[in-house]
Formats: C-alpha cells, structure tokens, sequence
C-alpha cells in the first residue's frame, strides 16, 4: 500500500524539508517504519528508547487518532494519508 | 543562533505569566525561523487541570489549529513559551523529555507574581539536554 505521511514543520529537517514523504506498507507502523528507515535521524524523535512512540507525538490516519483505532497495527489502504500532529507538554518539576 | 524577539512579545509573553500565576502559562512564538525573530506570541489554554502549578500540556490539534491561524496570517513558528511559578527559568527533565528539535523554548520565572528571570533554550540534536540560547530584545 502506499502511503502519505504529513510530517510536522520541526521534523523536516529530517526530511530533507519535504512536508509529505511517500512510503508503503500495510500498516500504521510498516509506514512509520519506513519513514525512519529512509530518514533515520527522525528516530529519535518520534520513539523512546524502548521503541514506543513519544508521549508527545500523535499520529493520525486522516482524521483519527491512531489510539482510538488499533494504534500501530492500524491497517492502511492504498492512498491513505497519515499526518504526524505534536502536542507541547512540559512544567517545572 | 540568537533567539530574537521584539519587545511588545516580550511584554505581552511576560503579562501572559503574571496573569496566569501561579499556573503554568503557556503559548506560541510567531515570527521568522529563518532569522529566529520572534514577532507576536499566541497565549494557549494549559490543559493540565490536574496540575497546573507545575506542569502544562496543549493537545495536538488544538495546537495544529493555532499554528495554521498563525502561519496563514504570514507567520512561521519560532517556537513556544511556558512559566515556572515560584521555579528558576532553567528546563526540567520533563521539559527536555518532551520538547520538539528545532524549536525555541521560552521560560519565564515567575517568583511571587513577578517576573525574575526569562531564558531561552533549544534541544541538542541527541536529546541528552537543553542548550540555553541568548535573548535579544528588539525595539
């Protein structure tokens, strides 16, 4: 399946500042998978050590929320569009 | 690169966290990224009702919904700000934790309602800290 994944303006320095990156696979992870596979310096940014995606980074397959569907092993149709929308989160202590 | 922002922001960003005291305020710095010239700042609702002395949070799509409100008026975003009530002006663990690459992150201390000290700070590229950023105030 091919797949578009918008990505968010301070993640397009990885990206070589291309705002849509095209990749394939047939689920929402295959598809992250890929992108960071082809733009490995995005890693670090979108998952934690043990490989989760950030608290902070949400992930939408046109207008739902991945966590509301089967998360990572969302499947895809060809076409379909992923948008990567961070939240801000932060305090004192 | 300096983080540039002119003085009405400044005051406006300041005002935000006096009024928000003793809450953590938080919101949006529009202007260039190419010159990191911060031009007007964009207050946000802390979302963190269950804690807002000490932390704050702005979901993704509220969040994406200002950033186009801004960026369709001719803005870019620079970055973001938030306070520390009664809290030096340097990044937490969380703050780093949670910070996006290749943005500015404003805090402002607020000791006792007033403004004491504001820094600026920005991710390294390996997460491991935050790298202060010197302010210039611009007329």
């Amino acid at each position: 399946m091919s797949v578009s994944i918008h990505i968010p303006t301070p993640l397009r320095p990885y990206t070589d500042g291309q705002t849509t990156v095209e990749v394939s696979g047939d689920t929402v992870g295959d598809a992250l998978g890929q992108l960071t596979a082809s733009h490995p310096d995005l890693a670090r940014h979108l998952r934690d050590d043990s490989g989760k995606l950030r608290s902070f980074v949400n992930v939408y397959l046109g207008d739902e929320d991945i966590r509301f569907l089967d998360a990572e092993d969302t499947l895809v149709d060809n076409g379909d569009e992923l948008t990567i929308v961070p939240s801000i989160a932060g305090g004192s202590r | 690169m300096s983080l540039r922002i002119d003085r009405m922001a400044l005051k406006s960003l300041h005002e935000h966290a006096k009024e928000g005291y003793p809450h953590e305020v938080v919101g949006i710095l529009a202007g260039s990224r190419d010159t990191g010239h911060v031009q007007q700042i964009k207050a946000l609702f802390n979302e963190r009702e269950d804690s807002p002395a000490n932390r704050y949070k702005v979901s993704g799509l509220t969040l994406m919904r200002a950033e186009q409100a801004l960026e369709s008026s001719g803005m870019q975003i620079v970055g973001y700000y938030h306070s520390h009530p009664d809290h030096p002006a340097q990044y937490s663990d969380y703050d780093r934790d949670h910070a996006l690459p290749n943005m500015s992150y404003v805090i402002t201390a607020v000791q006792n309602g007033d403004i004491v000290e504001t820094l600026s700070w920005r991710l390294q590229e390996d997460r491991s800290c935050m790298t202060a950023q010197t302010i210039q105030i611009e007329d």
